[in-house]
Parts: structure tokens; C-alpha cells; sequence
């Protein structure tokens, strides 16, 4: 039973790592700010999850475990409204997003 | 694992680094140096388990998460109005 | 009001309770006086009411959450397959979304999910329309096709 968790939890964090590591990428790589915001999401989200819930898991029944879920619910409510700042001030601020498509 | 974990992390911060100082814009710094924050709050997580004191620095990780928001919001703010005093652009002003 | 009052009062014990972990009279004198300061600070504030405390979506948000981190899961593989690709196969556009959600805090909940799921980002609301940023077609599409959209609208019903 210990070992399963532990290996879920390692897992998690594997998973949480390599998606972070991805978003960094992203960040490098993509050609402007809004899709770089698509690039960030990706740690913001998914890296940012599976990293803390593989160290809850590692964390067992405690104090520590709300502490770390609470962590990943103000992530998940603070990232969003600042991609969202962000993005809408860049459009404000830009005016001329990189589209694939350039009539709009 | 927690080691591999803080290692990509700090990988990842670097390219989020290299992003800040290449900009171009100013929204590609913030949004950079958000991304930084992000992965700073999961870091000091990870040092937590790493060091054997989660306990102690996943205050510290909550107490980074909701500064670093601030800060960003801040930021984006001041580069948008140039004052931190204004409440409302003109432009919000028919909506609300 | 006074209902508002009550439960932002026990949450805030249950939040205090969690970060102090701390069990003397001392330090649990001291979260009752500043949950009660917040309480008070509220109530002037006159934030104490059903879009302050959203406690209608509660039942709501337990079933949409599971969707959602499961729509999150599937656009983010498919935003890191995009970008690991040394081909960079993106097609980025701006598209316009109705919100017809009735509250505020509804139109928000879709928004904020619209930009929590990879590959799209909300920019900006106005006339219950949203612009949104795209990063693929295909995301584009699966944001038109108006599922997200349903399922908050019926978070919000109930």
C-alpha cells in the first residue's frame, strides 16, 4: 500500500516536472506574448497540479496535506485571473497579436 | 524523486530567465516573471520535502503564492496606467 | 446577511485553524478576534452577500471541477505535444464566444475556465460576448462547439 502511493506520488512528480519543463520551452519558443501565455498555462496548470498533489501523496494524512491542497486551489484561482490581466492588457497594449489568420 | 522534480523546476525557471531579459515587449517580462513566481512557490515546496521540513516552507511557499499575485497584478497595472493611485481606465468606465 | 455572516465566520475559523495548526488559548483567542475583525470589515464592506459568498455553485462545482481537470489533462498534452514539435504547428486566433450565463459570478466562472484550460485565453468581456485567444484551430473549435459553456450555465441552475 506504501509502495503504490509512493511510486503514484513519484509519478506525479515525473509527470509535474516534464510538463513543467515543457511550459518552459514553451515560453522560449513560441513567436509571441499570447501564445507564450498558452505556454505558461501549462506549468500553471497541469505541471503546478501534478507536482503538488505527488508531494500530498508523499505528505500522508496531516496537516501538511491541507496545506499543500489549499496551495493548489489558490494557484488554480490566482493563475487564471493573472493570464487573464496579462492578456488583456497585452491586447490593449499590443493591439497586433501574431494570428495565423491576418484579416481579424 | 523530489531532487529530479526541483531540478527540472530550476531548469525551468532559468528559461523563464532568459525570457525576462530577451523580452521583447514588457508583457513578455511580466508574463516571464510570473511564470518565475509560479515556479518558485512549487520550488519552495519541493525544498521543503528535499531539506525534510515541509512543514516550515509550505508557509512560505502560500505566503509567495499570494504575493506573487499581487505583485503581477501590480505590475501590470503600473505598466498600463503608469499610477497605482487610478481605480478604474476610462474605457472600464460604460461597463461598470 | 446574518446567514452570509455565519458560515464566512466558520470558514475563516476552518482557514485559521489549517495555517495555525496551533492549539493554545493564547494563539486561538487571537484567530477568533481576527476572524471576527474580518467578519466586521466584511459586513462595512457589504460584501456579505449571495456574489460575495457564491455558496449557490457549491453542489455545482463538485461535478464540474472532475470535468474540467479532465478537459485541462487533454488540452495540455496536446499544447506540450504542439510545443516539444520542431515543426511548431500553431495556428493562433482571436474568436468571439457568447457568455450566456445570467450572474456575474457565472459569466466569471466561465471565463476564468476558458483561461484555466490550455490552449485558449480569454481577453476580454463585453456585451455577455467573450474574446478569446486561441492557440490551435482545434481548440478554437472544441470552444465553439459550446460544451464548456453548457456546463457552467447548468452549474449555475441548480
Amino acid at each position: 500500500m506504501n509502495l503504490a502511493l509512493d511510486l503514484i506520488s513519484d509519478a506525479l512528480l515525473v509527470i509535474g516536472a516534464l510538463f513543467t519543463l515543457v511550459g518552459g520551452i514553451g515560453l522560449l519558443r513560441l513567436p509571441d506574448v499570447f501564445t507564450r501565455l498558452h505556454g505558461a498555462g501549462i506549468t500553471d496548470t497541469l505541471g503546478a497540479g501534478a507536482i503538488l498533489l505527488g508531494l500530498a501523496l508523499a505528505a500522508g494524512w496531516s496537516l501538511l496535506l491541507g496545506k499543500l491542497l489549499l496551495l493548489l486551489a489558490i494557484l488554480a484561482l490566482l493563475n487564471p485571473s493573472a493570464s487573464h490581466a496579462l492578456a488583456r492588457a497585452a491586447r490593449h497594449g499590443i493591439r497586433r497579436p501574431w494570428l495565423d489568420d491576418p484579416k481579424i | 524523486m523530489f531532487t529530479l522534480t526541483g531540478i527540472a523546476l530550476l531548469v525551468t525557471m532559468v528559461l523563464a530567465l532568459i525570457r525576462a531579459i530577451k523580452g521583447p515587449t514588457v508583457y513578455d517580462r511580466i508574463l516571464a516573471s510570473n511564470a518565475l513566481g509560479t515556479k518558485t512557490v512549487l520550488m519552495i515546496a519541493v525544498l521543503g520535502f528535499i531539506v525534510g521540513e515541509p512543514d516550515l516552507y509550505i508557509d512560505i511557499a502560500l505566503m509567495y503564492a499570494l504575493i506573487g499575485f499581487i505583485g503581477t497584478v501590480a505590475v501590470l497595472k503600473v505598466s498600463e496606467f503608469g499610477d497605482l493611485g487610478q481605480a478604474q481606465s476610462p474605457r472600464d468606465g460604460d461597463k461598470s | 446577511m446574518l446567514r452570509y455572516a455565519l458560515i464566512l465566520f466558520f470558514v475563516l475559523c476552518g482557514a485559521w485553524l489549517l495555517l495555525s495548526g496551533q492549539w493554545t488559548v493564547l494563539l486561538l483567542s487571537l484567530g477568533i478576534a481576527s476572524v471576527l475583525l474580518v467578519v466586521l470589515c466584511a459586513k462595512r464592506l457589504g460584501i456579505l452577500d449571495a456574489e460575495g459568498l457564491p455558496l449557490r455553485l457549491l453542489p455545482g462545482l463538485a461535478r464540474y471541477a472532475p470535468w474540467l481537470a479532465g478537459q485541462i489533462i487533454h488540452a495540455s498534452v496536446d499544447v506540450a505535444r504542439r510545443i516539444v514539435d520542431p515543426r511548431l504547428p500553431i495556428s493562433p486566433s482571436i474568436i468571439h464566444v457568447d457568455a450566456g450565463q445570467r450572474s456575474a459570478v457565472g459569466r466569471v466562472s466561465y471565463a476564468n475556465s476558458i483561461t484555466l484550460t490550455p490552449g485558449t485565453i480569454s481577453l476580454d468581456v463585453a456585451d455577455n460576448q467573450i474574446e478569446v485567444h486561441a492557440l490551435t484551430d482545434d481548440a478554437a473549435e472544441e470552444l465553439t462547439r459550446g460544451e464548456m459553456a453548457r456546463r457552467v450555465c447548468s452549474m449555475e441552475d441548480e
